[in-house]
């Protein structure tokens, strides 16, 4: 079956729907009109630009490009799990947090399913390698932001609580065990929420686009499967990765509580 | 026991030199914001801090920060709880009883819900938590700042046994009626500077 082509026109008509967004936005005075358009127009521009891009790697097939894409990929989303932190790290350990977390779960786990499951001739593929990359990075990278904004956010809500226990003696690992477990849980919740409404409340988006593409249902079923337990399981090392980073930034050899790493809170 | 600092300063607070005998108190007075906890802090090591500090002779820096902590018992003006009850926050709780009663309980108040303790209550039962370790050297920071009478006489009453034992204390306390009843010397901050006197 072949897919139905989408129009410059259909595209156009889809797009008013977000003049609903924008229209509630403005009678509620949600202040997200700026927002809402910088979100819209970055999404054309980057998915227009990502067509561009995608198109030259199938046709050029080198492990060498393929390996930039994933880099360029791995710092935005680096840099995106750490740009809407309510408290950032100082200096340049907030990325460096971020950008190691994701880049280790999104490596592992992309080479591991390339590797073992999906097995494309070549290996590395742009065809298979882009897409399921970026399936990971994109949720990993929210669990990534969720479990350091509840690190950062809890250690200095608790830090009385902490340093309560610091100097009774206890060490920082102790201490910040609670806080540790909720913010592991704040970065796990979504993925485990989602599995559970997959197939029963919602149709994920790259099953639908694939049915939609001509896949059969039965392909499709195989293909979401498989980047669920992808992202499920990328997204469970990022957000340990970033937890024990962030954790361990935070406190010091002396088992101190280092709250003097994070810069002040946003003002909004 | 004595506490020995040389040259110990951190954000805030400017080099200091000073001895803690065994079994003396000393006071530490002067305005809020003046470096008063800073200075307890840094020997505590929970702020970032150079200089030297030793117990008998053991320098801080040849141990563990938990293990110097576990004799230095420090004491902050608010305490903080990381359980829902109190009894949580005693795991001895044998050891703990007769403490919590000297400190005018009636009950080992165990089963309190920490959200419902007043205060003075909370400072009350922080300060039997830190006794229970046996810490050989006290820094308090303000630890009747909410209490009424009664339980500031019970306190005072549990920190001169402690003297009595040898244990030093370092006492942060804005009552100079309290500083004299417990402390012949005093150390008195401002801005960051240290200066000894008499309470």
């Amino acid at each position: 079956m072949n897919p139905i082509a989408l129009s410059n026109l259909d595209l156009a008509l889809a797009a008013g729907l977000v003049l609903v967004h924008a229209a509630l936005s403005v009678a509620l005075s949600l202040g997200l009109g700026r927002q809402l358009i910088i979100a819209v127009s970055r999404m054309v521009i980057q998915l227009a630009l990502l067509g561009l891009v995608l198109q030259f790697l199938f046709e050029t097939v080198s492990p060498w490009l393929t390996l930039l894409a994933a880099f360029v990929m791995i710092g935005f989303a680096g840099h995106e799990a750490v740009a809407r932190l309510g408290r950032k790290f100082r200096g340049a350990w907030g990325h460096g947090i971020g950008t190691a977390s994701v880049l280790i779960a999104a490596m592992l786990i992309t080479s591991y399913t390339l590797a073992t499951q999906v097995q494309p001739d070549p290996w590395y593929h742009p065809r298979y390698a882009i897409p399921l990359l970026g399936m990971v990075l994109g949720n990993t990278l929210t669990g990534v932001s969720l479990g350091l904004n509840t690190l950062t956010a809890t250690a200095v809500r608790e830090r009385v609580a902490i340093e309560a226990q610091l100097a009774l003696g206890a060490t920082i690992w102790r201490a910040m065990r609670p806080t540790l477990r909720e913010a592991m849980r704040s970065g796990l919740i979504p993925i485990i929420n989602s599995m559970v409404a997959t197939g029963l409340i919602s149709i994920p988006g790259m099953m639908t686009g694939q049915i939609l593409a001509g896949a059969s249902p039965e392909t499709a079923i195989r293909y979401q499967l498989l980047v669920m337990f992808m992202i499920a399981g990328g997204t469970g090392i990022g957000v340990f990765a970033a937890v024990y980073a962030g954790t361990w930034r935070l406190t010091d050899a002396r088992h101190r509580l280092r709250l003097d790493r994070l810069a002040e809170a946003r003002a909004d | 026991m004595t506490l020995r600092l040389r040259g110990l300063t951190a954000r805030g607070l400017a080099p200091i030199d000073f001895e803690l005998e065994a079994g003396e108190c000393v006071a530490v007075m002067g305005p809020s914001g003046s470096g008063k906890s800073l200075l307890l802090r840094a020997i505590a090591d929970l702020d970032p801090n150079v200089g030297t500090a030793t117990l008998d002779g053991e320098d801080r820096a040849a141990m563990t920060g938990p293990d110097w902590r576990r004799r230095i018992g420090y004491l902050a003006p608010v305490p903080g709880w990381w359980a829902d009850r109190v009894g949580a926050h005693f795991p001895d709780r044998e050891a703990a009883s007769p403490l919590i009663e000297a400190l005018g309980f009636e009950t080992p108040a165990f089963d309190w819900p920490v959200a419902r303790l007043s205060t003075g209550e909370g400072q009350r039962l922080a300060l039997a938590r830190l006794l229970v370790g046996a810490p050989t050297v006290l820094l308090l920071d303000e630890p009747t700042g909410a209490v009424d009478e009664a339980s500031r006489d019970a306190v005072e009453g549990l920190l001169k046994a402690r003297l009595a034992a040898g244990v030093p204390i370092l006492l942060v306390t804005h009552d100079k009626d309290q500083a004299r009843r417990l402390a012949k010397r005093a150390l008195k901050i401002d801005k960051g500077m240290v200066h000894e006197g008499s309470p």
